[in-house]
């Protein structure tokens, strides 16, 4: 650890985490490496493929254009936070069901941008899905099978039959 | 016949009670991948594990004066500095020929490079720290002192007698060279009333994998055994690969292979800095880990489909086509990548060209150039893109010159559906295609005559949409015809070991791998079906060399098609060893037995007579019991690989539906469509996602990836910025069809349906564009990737 090191203390799905990092480390890279969180995933690290997308005070970010020091004081959340709350298992079940997933390497990052477009309520058509989900490259699927799972939750979700 | 999605296929000997073939079961392991809890091989961590990090060239092509490691050794958390020439003393170098390509040949390639740095990328140098933030810190401590050498970079003049030699013992630059001339060629052309020429241009592109490229390397040496754990298609490949270049037995290489983040045929090659870490792991006795970042994925990964092609076609009046003709070059990097080489990307395109129809005459020239830009080999549907861009393309040229519709030109040369079996002018053997009935699928599902209807109307309000066809075939099911005739140790065969656990349950062990593909289902699927358990019962186990059967993994379209096959014979055969079992116990005959949901019944009546859970316990726990000398068998292992044909053809033809802006020259797709045949459908929804992820793949081709290098054999756009992949805004729904020819060779009929999307899509996409652009007398387009610049040209407006 170098003199430059920094002590951050933030919650990580809700449990308080105090470490000393590194001011050059990313938040992907510290969740990961440090915390040994490894559902967030990295894949072109710098802002494109949205693989390492987590929510920082309720916004999705990508993980690896934010500092982890950036982070001091923040309420980070990861997929294993995302999935042992249950706010998104009906999206998995749905991706699972629909096979909207291949390699999964981008499915934790799918579904937290999937969960912050369907908290905004509503059903989006189709095209506002592929929009939403631009940012998150998946090279498995074609998408097609992503959209179809989400707009199925986000019906199941306004009261319809999914 | 067709297959309406879920219901299940009437097949015979596939139709027992509780059959899951035919049916979209979910696959079994997919919340670990939902959850964030699956296990990549870039999220493993070992004791004592140090992260390598190389030093790579920065030129095309230069000789390496000296390296100075002092100053990189002294940074913080380093454990070595290892050059070229010091791991060269612990790996033996590799050379990628294969003996069937006749003439083929390459250089010796080492771990890290020795005295030459041979393309912009290459590691020259290795350092291993406690962190990959380390490791990068030393390199850029590292003192590297090069003469840049001329580096090739164009095929077209790789050849030529004043470019350089890029390996003087090779003699000339040409890697391998394929010519063919089948019929009366020239004799066709001057009988046909049309011919017509373009030349084709495949843009070099790459896999892009959402996870790099990933090992981790754990040398032992107490017990003298190497541990790899790796992101790969092929373990029981590598294990083989990893003893013979470190000098180890078999039993001393286990290669571990978990979840995998995407591979498409990137991960099924050797890598020179995936052998340097497993080198490295062997001389610092401590587990050492890669992953490529980004920009190395882009210089490093196989790149693939950089390849020009003269091509010509020759058209009666009536749309007979009488000959193809094509001259195709492409430029492959500085070395055959090993093992599987760089020739048979070039070879299939000769191979396949003009595969869909009865034509006798063809001739063909392939030449494959070294060049100082990164490797090129096998990527998904390997050569298939090219051919058929080529084939499609030319069918669509012909037809508009003679003013015939595009599907009905088509429809006048597809070889009959009932001229099987049949060969192919290149001499591809056929058991059985549905060409035919595959087209007139596609053409009420996509309602042809009423898009050309929508299509003339909009263009009188001046929006040009184009509609596009391209028919393929797909290798899949390959044979030891693919590699293993050619001296390769790439095993066609595969096996799968299903075993009754002591709660009547069962454990399939297979040498297929899961590449997010789904096979894992698919083997889940086949075992309980024969087997006759509920698919719940069955666990999976794939990607380990110590414990499944030796196989080939997963590569050209066979994890259902071969290993499916074995897990069936292996599910039928436990089933004769338990009957045998339940016979004993239940004083019965077991022909008059059978196993269906997990409980042992009469055969005839469907009674219950016992359930496995009980047998399993006597079995198990009170074998006691059972007669004197009866010994039961609860494990069985049945191998199998293709025999009758050298390769099981599927067929299949898409459609693509566009819009084409022409003040912008932005295409938008509206809707794509797939008719193909892969025999008997195991999972349909396995199947069509395959087509869909491929399809999108081959639309990536077609409108925006390309690997751009500069003249002096830069690489310019090697990240995710400017090297364009397709996001979901931009991709259309693709609506899947299927036709049914199962094989006879094997019991399941299965054929591989992996690369049907990617094979046909660019090609549909191009013929859609020019389709749009005709009637505004746009020139044809047909250097891919048909971007917003290339378009405008066409038009003439830039």
């Amino acid at each position: 650890m170098s003199k430059h090191a920094l002590d951050i203390s933030l919650t990580v799905n809700g449990e308080q985490v105090a470490e000393r990092v590194e001011p050059r480390k990313t938040l992907v890279d510290f969740l990961r490496e440090d915390l040994f969180m490894t559902g967030s995933h990295v894949g072109c690290e710098h802002g494109v493929c949205g693989a390492c997308t987590v929510r920082v005070n309720g916004e999705i970010v990508r993980g690896c254009l934010m500092l982890a020091v950036q982070c001091d004081g923040a309420a980070v959340e990861t997929i294993e936070g995302l999935s042992d709350s249950g706010l998104v298992s009906d999206l998995q079940t749905a991706f699972e069901q629909r096979n909207a997933l291949q390699c999964g390497y981008c499915t934790p990052g799918m579904l937290a941008t999937a969960q912050d477009l369907l908290a905004k309520g509503g059903v989006p058509s189709r095209e506002d899905i592929r929009e939403h989900i631009s940012g998150n490259y998946c090279r498995c699927t074609g998408y097609q099978a992503i959209v179809d799972a989400v707009e199925a939750v986000a019906k199941a979700r306004a009261g319809g039959k999914a | 016949m067709k297959i309406v999605d879920d219901s299940p296929p009437v097949l015979s000997a596939l139709d027992r009670p509780n059959s899951y073939i035919g049916r979209s079961v979910p696959r079994p392991n997919l919340a670990r991948l939902t959850q964030g809890r699956g296990q990549y091989v870039s999220d493993v961590t070992l004791p004592r594990m140090g992260h390598v990090a190389f030093v790579r060239s920065p030129h095309a092509h230069a000789r390496i004066v000296s390296i100075k490691t002092e100053a990189a050794e002294k940074s913080p958390g380093v454990i070595a500095v290892v050059t070229g020439a010091e791991l060269a003393k612990v790996m033996t170098p590799w050379v990628g020929v294969l003996t069937h390509l006749k003439g083929l040949k390459s250089a010796p390639q080492a771990p890290i490079a020795v005295e030459r740095a041979c393309w912009q990328g290459e590691a020259v140098c290795a350092v291993v720290a406690r962190s990959r933030a380390l490791a990068e810190d030393a390199c850029e401590l590292v003192e590297v002192n090069y003469e840049e050498l001329p580096a090739v970079v164009d095929p077209e003049t790789a050849l030529d007698p004043k470019t350089p030699v890029i390996h003087s013992a090779l003699g000339d630059n040409l890697c391998f060279e394929r010519k063919l001339d089948v019929g009366k060629v020239d004799e066709a052309f001057a009988q046909s009333d049309t011919v017509v020429e373009a030349t084709f241009v495949t843009g070099r592109h790459t896999g892009v994998t959402n996870e790099p490229r990933a090992i981790v390397a754990d040398w032992n040496p107490s017990e003298q055994r190497m541990t790899v754990y790796q992101g790969t298609q092929a373990p029981h490949m590598m294990q083989d690969l990893f003893a013979k270049h470190l000098t180890l037995r078999h039993e001393q290489v286990r290669v571990v292979t978990k979840d995998v983040g995407g591979s498409f045929g990137i991960k099924v090659h050797t890598y020179a800095d995936e052998m340097a870490t497993v080198a490295l792991s062997k001389l610092l006795k401590r587990p050492v880990k890669f992953v490529a970042d980004r920009i190395e994925s882009f210089v490093t990964d196989i790149h693939a489909r950089d390849h020009r092609i003269k091509a010509k076609i020759g058209v009666k009046a009536d749309g007979t086509i009488t000959a193809f003709e094509i001259d195709d070059l492409t430029g492959i990097g500085p070395y055959s990548v090993y093992p599987r080489t760089s020739g048979i990307e070039a070879n299939q395109v000769v191979n396949l060209t003009g595969g869909p129809y009865a034509c006798p005459n063809y001739r063909a020239q392939a030449r494959v150039v070294f060049t100082n830009k990164n490797v090129m080999c096998q990527y998904r549907a390997v050569g298939h893109p090219i051919a058929v861009v080529v084939t499609e393309g030319l069918v669509d040229l012909a037809a508009a010159k003679i003013g015939l519709d595009p599907l009905e030109i088509r429809r006048r040369n597809m070889i009959a559906d009932d001229a099987y079996p049949a060969q192919s002018a290149s001499g591809l053997k056929f058991e059985k295609l549905s060409h035919h009935e595959a087209l007139a699928h596609l053409d009420s599902m996509m309602n042809y005559a009423g898009l050309r209807a929508e299509q003339a109307k909009m263009r009188k309000d001046g929006v040009h949409r184009g509609i596009g066809f391209a028919s393929f075939i797909e290798v899949t099911n390959p044979s030891a015809a693919f590699y293993g005739v050619g001296g390769a140790r790439i095993t066609s065969q595969d096996g799968a070991t299903v075993k009754l656990n002591a709660q009547g349950h069962i454990t399939i062990h297979s040498g297929v791998t899961e590449q997010g593909q789904g096979a894992e289902a698919v083997l889940a699927q086949c075992v309980a079906s024969s087997f006759g358990v509920p698919i719940d019962n069955v666990r999976v186990v794939t990607g380990d060399t110590d414990n499944t059967p030796y196989g080939g993994g997963t590569w050209a379209s066979r994890a259902a098609g071969i290993g499916g096959e074995a897990a069936w014979q292996a599910g039928k055969a436990l089933r004769g060893n338990v009957l045998a079992v339940a016979g004993a116990m239940l004083q019965a005959k077991p022909e008059d037995l059978d196993i269906r949901n997990g409980v042992v019944v009469d055969k005839t009546s469907g009674a219950e007579r016992l359930g496995l859970d009980e047998l399993a316990r006597v079995a198990y726990f009170r074998p006691d019991t059972l007669p004197p000398g009866f010994q039961a068998e609860l494990m069985a292992t049945r191998h199998y690989v293709p025999r009758a044909w050298p390769f099981a053809f599927t067929n299949g033809i898409q459609a693509s539906y566009l819009e084409v802006d022409t003040d912008t020259g932005f295409v938008k797709l509206l809707k794509h469509w797939c008719v193909e045949d892969c025999g008997t459908i195991i999972n349909p929804q396995l199947v069509d996602e395959q087509i869909r992820g491929g399809v999108v793949q081959g639309i990536g081709a077609a409108l925006f990836e390309q690997c751009r290098y500069d003249e002096r054999g830069q690489m310019l756009n090697g990240n995710m910025a400017d090297y364009l992949v397709p996001m979901a805004v931009e991709m259309p729904d693709i609506e899947c069809g299927h036709c049914v020819s199962p094989t006879a060779d094997s019991e399941l009929g299965a054929k591989g349906a992996g690369e049907a999307g990617t094979a046909g899509a660019p090609a549909c996409v191009m013929n859609a564009i020019n389709d749009a652009l005709r009637p505004l007398g746009a020139q044809p387009l047909t250097d891919m990737p048909f971007t917003p610049d290339k378009i405008l040209r066409a038009l003439g407006k830039v």
